[in-house]
């Protein structure tokens, strides 16, 4: 393994009280070593802190203690060198796809005919040839969010982050874009935090799952995934495949009853 | 009878809109035609047409449109100019905001019309003055209104333009200006419509020339018809340029309705 690019240095976040309400703890001090080309998928029930963690990685919202380093340098705002997909279909609405892809590289001040090379590059790896001219309205959900992630590799980030980017697609369409992200990241080692709390996205993508417990918000359990690679969908039924799922069923299942109020 | 919300088809639309105007038409008629309202209040559809058509081609009417025109698009042109950045400012900046707005919200109440033999004073009966009248009554409703809009913009796409590393300049002008330029738009088209009822008031007061000036002349005269025809050409040029004003904006912004 390589050497470490992402230190997460007991983060913790206190959001006040609303109205004199209890301040809610979002996020107890976290701690979390991320190398050189992992790809971690946070798991955990809504309301756990998943969103915090990541925003506060993206430089979009600040700890309320510790720090978060990247290569060693500390983050203090967000930057194109953490390339963000978001749940919410953040595509700009007056840009086209490739016009949207070439954002970041245009707000770089990269000419124009490298910033289209590189748009035709991502177009094609997320297969979206033929629609580079398209406004996002007129694309389907899971095309949009294809779109954002070429966007966000588009800037050759030093990391990408992702929260719960095929939260709000279907079942089919989740499992084709969980393939297409986990072909490009086979071929082009990028490293990936990918927020969801789906379990067999989690193992699928992941090769560490770190599972987080609600109320207050911490990691509960580190699960190196060492299913090997290039994964393909018929993985989801191996027998390594359904022990971990049942394995980290549970450590969700008490999660999930404890966020509820269950016993 | 119809469902709430249920659509009706384009020709059903048309046939319906056309049919009141019909209706009203034949109302007025009958009114006037059939002896039931003084001439001298109130003259006939007829006797408006003939006037109408003489104040035209006797009368040189076209110029006091042509004038009236040019007084609203100047005056609106100049608030646009004005409003628009710093609605745009206010808007994007919260200490801006706070600076301004209190001052903007209690401006925008003050009624144009009534700061009309004030600007006499200062600026006589000119050209200077009607301008002012319909800055007065457009500028502060703009700011107010394109500050609404830009300080709503989606919060996700600021972040993700922060997240590809745009600067705060950058998502000023990349993502909340583009964001925002068809309701910016809309805005600007509604206040026209607005600037088009203090210019008539302007040149009410204090005018010798004008779609108001004409109003009021005709008003010594008893001329009814001479009156209503002005009130109706301010209606049909009212139409037109917000129907030129829409029409531009389906063509500057195709992706909204991509
Ligand atoms: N801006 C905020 N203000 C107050 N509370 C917040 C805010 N954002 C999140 N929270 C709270 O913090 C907790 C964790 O939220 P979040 O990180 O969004 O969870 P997840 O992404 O795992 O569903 C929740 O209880 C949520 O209500
Ligand atoms: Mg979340």
């Amino acid at each position: 393994m390589t050497g470490t690019i992402l230190q997460i240095d007991s983060v913790s976040r206190v959001f006040p009280g609303v109205r004199g309400g209890a301040p809610v703890r979002a996020l107890e001090p976290t701690n979390l070593q991320v190398a050189q080309n992992d790809f971690i998928t946070i798991l955990g029930p809504s309301g756990c802190g998943k969103s915090t963690l990541l925003r506060i990685v993206a430089g979009l919202d600040r700890p309320s203690g510790g720090r978060v380093l990247l290569n060693g340098r500390e983050i203090k705002g967000p930057g194109a060198d953490r390339g963000m997909v978001f749940q919410s279909y953040t595509l700009f609405p007056w840009l086209t796809i490739a016009e949207n892809i070439a954002y970041g590289l245009r707000e770089k001040g990269m000419p124009k005919a490298q910033r289209q090379e590189i748009v035709a590059s991502y177009t094609e790896k997320v297969g979206l040839l033929g629609f580079e001219n398209h406004y996002p309205k007129q694309l389907s959900g899971g095309m949009q969010q294809r779109t954002a992630i070429a966007r966000a590799l588009a800037n050759d980030p030093e990391i990408l982050l992702l929260d719960e980017p095929f939260g709000a697609l279907d079942n089919q369409t989740r499992g084709l874009m969980q393939e297409l992200l986990l072909g490009i990241w086979e071929r082009e080692r990028k490293t990936v935090l990918f927020v969801t709390h789906d379990i067999e996205e989690a193992i699928f993508l992941a090769s560490r799952v770190i599972v987080m417990s609600a109320r207050p918000g911490r990691i509960k359990a580190d699960i190196p995934v060492d299913l090997p690679h290039p994964r393909h969908y018929t993985m989801k039924t191996t027998p390594e495949f359904s022990s971990l799922k049942a394995q980290l069923t549970e450590e969700i299942r008490v999660e999930a009853m404890q966020a509820e109020g269950v016993h | 009878m119809p469902r709430p919300l249920d659509p009706v088809s384009q020709g059903t639309r048309v046939t319906l809109g056309v049919s009141f105007f019909i209706l009203f038409l034949a109302a007025w008629a009958f009114a006037t035609l059939g002896g039931f309202v003084s001439r001298t209040f109130l003259a006939d559809p007829i006797t408006m047409v003939q006037d109408g058509w003489l104040l035209l081609t006797r009368f040189g009417f076209l110029g006091d449109i042509g004038i009236t025109v040019w007084r609203v698009v100047g005056g609106f042109v100049l608030a646009a100019l004005v409003a628009v950045p710093l609605g745009i400012m206010m808007g994007a900046y919260k200490s801006f905001e706070a600076f301004l707005e209190p001052f903007v919200s209690f401006a925008r109440y003050l009624p144009a019309s009534a700061f009309v033999p004030l600007l006499i004073l200062w600026a006589g009966i000119g050209e200077m003055q009607k301008l002012l009248v319909i800055f007065i009554g457009s500028v502060f409703q703009i700011i107010l209104m394109v500050a609404v809009a830009v300080g709503n913009t989606r919060r996700d796409l600021v972040e993700a333009a922060y997240t590809l590393g745009s600067s705060d300049q950058g998502v000023v002008k990349r993502v909340l200006i583009p964001a925002n330029a068809p309701e910016i738009a809309e805005i600007l088209r509604l206040v026209l419509g607005w600037a088009w009822t203090y210019v008539i008031v302007a040149e009410l007061i204090g005018s010798s020339s004008g779609i108001g000036h004409m109003i009021i002349d005709s008003q010594a005269l008893l001329a009814t018809g001479q009156m209503i025809f002005g009130i109706i050409v301010i209606g049909v040029i009212g139409l037109i340029s917000d129907f030129l004003f829409k029409a531009l904006n389906r063509s500057l912004f195709p992706w909204r309705l991509a």
